[in-house]
């Protein structure tokens, strides 16, 4: 199978992972597009590893997954509470740290 | 041969100022007097180092003491050392013995006044600087007590600054004086350029190998720092203004004194000047120039301090005018001094006996018949007339008849233009102090009906009898067997040079007494009459500029302060408008555009992740753009 198949994907995956991003106004949403981009990334790095045969891609993508793990953690539990406070996981209602 | 005793001179006086500043009130009670005795154990110490000088050969009169290592800098080395020989010491003993007199005559004087403490303060601290002034070894030395009498001289003339124009005149004293500074400044700097070193002594020993532009441009910076100090054209004009200050203090510092510091400059520097010739003949210009000017002050003033100013201005020409004709006329010019230190400080207290019996009143219009009255001021104050007009025997002739016939015969054409100047300015001179006399202590009287005139204590008359002996006899002791000529001689070169001369002495003796006795004469024709209260106004356009001190302060005012005036608004106004408007603009700009960018910081997340993501895109596409 071609390698180039999976860039593609990536690609599109990392597309529709920022348009989310952009477009979404759910915390929990925006969250999940946020992995999607980084794991479209992670699969990047494994395809472009395959093709130039060194493990240098793999590892790297260990490594995002690592702190893709901490990212969740964080931000579920900064969600959370946010959800708590105001009722709401609205990205746009919470836009008080303007000034 | 060095001494010890010479810094006590200095540190006696400076030691007592500071003390009596530092206690303040409670000093007020025996501070004058605590301040004359510190000034009388001075002259003592200068009386003693002068019988010690007299006993010793005249080759190894000058002592020196070294205090300690001041700057020390590779091979530029100054120490502040003391140096005391014949011509320190004359100017010692005149400062500590005219001073002495003026502190006993302040103690009456000043003894309404509330600060009379703080004046004796800084009378003390006068005499210290004044006498560091002529104790210093060193250009540098000097320098330091030529501005501690300029510090003085500001204090003592403002010391009523209550009253604006008298703060006024402390400051235009100042300044003019700062002028002055400059030169003496630049001088030294050229001096240590040009030699290496700063000291008399130092520069004295290499002046022969130093090249004529160099000793000319030192030669003419001391000569504007003469100016400066001595009141000479062209930085004459403060000296009037300084008779704001009390009348001791005109005496002292500017009559005796501070205002001979340029002379003691000039002949100090002997060696300087008789190696520049152009220097030396600007000298004389000066010199002649301030003599006339000085004296036609004097004919039109009605202000018996300002007049007595204006007669000291030219006395100081004389004394200039004396220094700039070469080996000769250094020692005329130091007796000159001397003996004008003694007649005119006597003189200037008389004024302020007057002054003290007639509810300091100083126009000589309100005087009139106090001779009656005052008698002993009148007669201390006449001999010192005597003395400035230059009748013989009184001190005045022999020194000034002296200046006279040196300038007559100095070379060439020059000699009788400065002569024929000298002989008129004693021709003026002798108008304008006998008008004085006249306006004051004869003629009918002409005071308002509530002054009292009387008789001033013994405090007072006392110093002016002893100045007045002086007047009488100090020029007959100096000049007599050539006394003082011989006795300078080892410190400014001089030798007997024969040379063809233009005029006999008796000839220039005589010239010299036919213009006094004119000048006397036109006096008494013009003030023997009624003399009006009020100065009259329709008088012609020459008397109008005596008046307005020939025009001097109008000068300066048209010609350095209205165009040093509009520089500085031109100043102020670039300032303002080009630097600071660039700064502003700058700050503006920063403000303007931030109020912009401000705008995109709006707090929805979503809009920075779209802005990050354009950036991203952007990103790309610049480098696809670069590596295509």
């Amino acid at each position: 199978m071609n390698s180039a198949n999976y860039l593609y994907l990536s690609a599109m995956l990392f597309t529709i992972g920022a348009v989310g991003v952009v477009i979404r106004r759910n915390a929990i949403v925006v969250f999940m597009c946020i992995e999607l981009m980084l794991n479209a990334a992670n699969l990047a790095f494994v395809t472009f590893a395959r093709i130039n045969g060194t493990l240098d891609g793999q590892i790297i993508a260990f490594f995002t997954m690592v702190v893709a793990a901490c990212e969740v953690v964080v931000g579920l539990a900064i969600i959370v509470t946010i959800f708590r406070s105001r009722r709401s996981t609205s990205v746009d209602d919470a836009s008080l740290l303007k000034r | 041969m060095t001494s010890n005793n010479l810094v006590y001179l200095i540190a006696l006086p400076l030691f007592s100022s500071g003390f009596l500043m530092m206690l303040g009130r409670r000093a007020d009670k025996w501070g004058h007097i605590f301040a004359t005795l510190i000034s009388a154990s001075a002259f003592g110490i200068g009386a003693f180092e002068f019988l010690q000088m007299l006993a010793r050969p005249s080759e190894s009169r000058a002592v020196t003491q070294k205090l300690f290592s001041w700057i020390s800098v590779g091979t530029f080395q100054v120490d502040a050392s003391l140096l005391l020989d014949q011509l320190s010491i004359s100017f010692v003993l005149l400062i500590t013995g005219v001073g002495t007199l003026i502190h006993i005559y302040s103690i009456a004087y000043m003894s309404h006044d509330l600060d009379r403490r703080r004046f004796f303060a800084f009378l003390n601290f006068f005499i210290a600087a004044m006498l560091l002034l002529v104790l210093g070894d060193s250009y540098l030395n000097l320098y330091v007590g030529w501005e501690g009498v300029g510090l003085a001289s500001y204090l003592l003339i403002g010391f009523w600054n209550q009253k604006p124009e008298y703060a006024t005149a402390a400051k235009k004293a100042f300044i003019a004086n700062r002028v002055g500074d400059v030169g003496l400044s630049l001088a030294i700097m050229i001096a240590f350029a040009t030699f290496g070193t700063v000291s008399f002594a130092g520069v004295e020993e290499k002046v022969s190998g130093a090249s004529t532009a160099a000793l000319t441009g030192i030669g003419l910076m001391l000569l504007l720092a003469a100016t400066g100090k001595s009141a000479q054209f062209p930085l004459q004009s403060w000296l009037g203004d300084a008779m704001a200050g009390p009348t001791p203090v005109s005496a002292l510092i500017h009559a005796a004194t501070m205002v001979t510091a340029g002379v003691y400059l000039i002949t100090r520097s002997n060696f300087i000047f008789d190696n520049a010739p152009t220097a030396q003949l600007c000298v004389v210009i000066i010199g002649a120039i301030t003599l006339m000017f000085g004296a036609l002050i004097g004919t039109a003033k009605d202000d018996i301090k300002k007049a007595l100013a204006a007669s000291t201005m030219s006395q100081i020409g004389y004394m200039i005018l004396a220094t700039g004709l070469g080996p000769v006329g250094y020692a005329f010019a130091i007796m000159h001094l001397l003996t004008h230190g003694f007649f005119k400080a006597g003189m200037f207290l008389g004024a302020g006996s007057v002054m003290h019996g007639m509810d300091d009143e100083v126009n000589m219009r309100k005087y009139g018949g106090l001779g009656k009255l005052m008698p002993i001021t009148a007669i201390t104050f006449g001999l010192g007339y005597l003395a400035i007009i230059g009748v013989p025997p009184f001190a005045g002739f022999y020194s000034k008849d002296k200046i006279i016939e040196t300038a007559f015969n100095s070379e060439g054409i020059k000699g009788l233009f400065i002569g024929g100047a000298a002989l008129l300015g004693a021709l003026v001179t002798a108008f304008y102090m006998t008008r004085v006399i006249i306006l004051t202590f004869t003629g009918a009287k002409r005071w308002d009906e509530k002054a009292h005139p009387h008789e001033s204590p013994f405090l007072m008359w006392g110093p002016m009898a002893i100045l007045a002996i002086g007047s009488v006899a100090s020029g007959f002791l100096l000049s007599s067997g050539n006394r003082f000529v011989s006795w300078l001689a080892p410190v400014v070169n001089s030798h007997e040079v024969e040379h063809a001369e233009r005029f006999q002495p008796v000839v220039v003796t005589t010239m010299a007494l036919v213009a006094v006795l004119i000048g006397v004469a036109i006096a008494i024709a013009k003030y023997r009459s009624d003399v009006p209260r009020v100065a009259p106004t329709n008088v012609n356009i020459f008397t109008k500029i005596a008046r307005r001190d020939l025009l001097q302060d109008d000068f300066n005012e048209a010609v350095l302060m209205r165009p040093g005036q509009a520089l500085t608004n031109f100043l102020v106004a670039t300032d303002e408008r080009a630097i600071d408007g660039a700064v502003r603009t700058v700050g503006a700009v920063v403000i303007g555009s931030s109020k912009g960018i401000r705008k995109t910081q709006n707090g929805f997340v979503r809009s920075y992740a779209l802005l990050i993501l354009f950036g991203a895109f952007a990103l790309l596409a610049t480098i696809w753009v670069v590596t295509l």
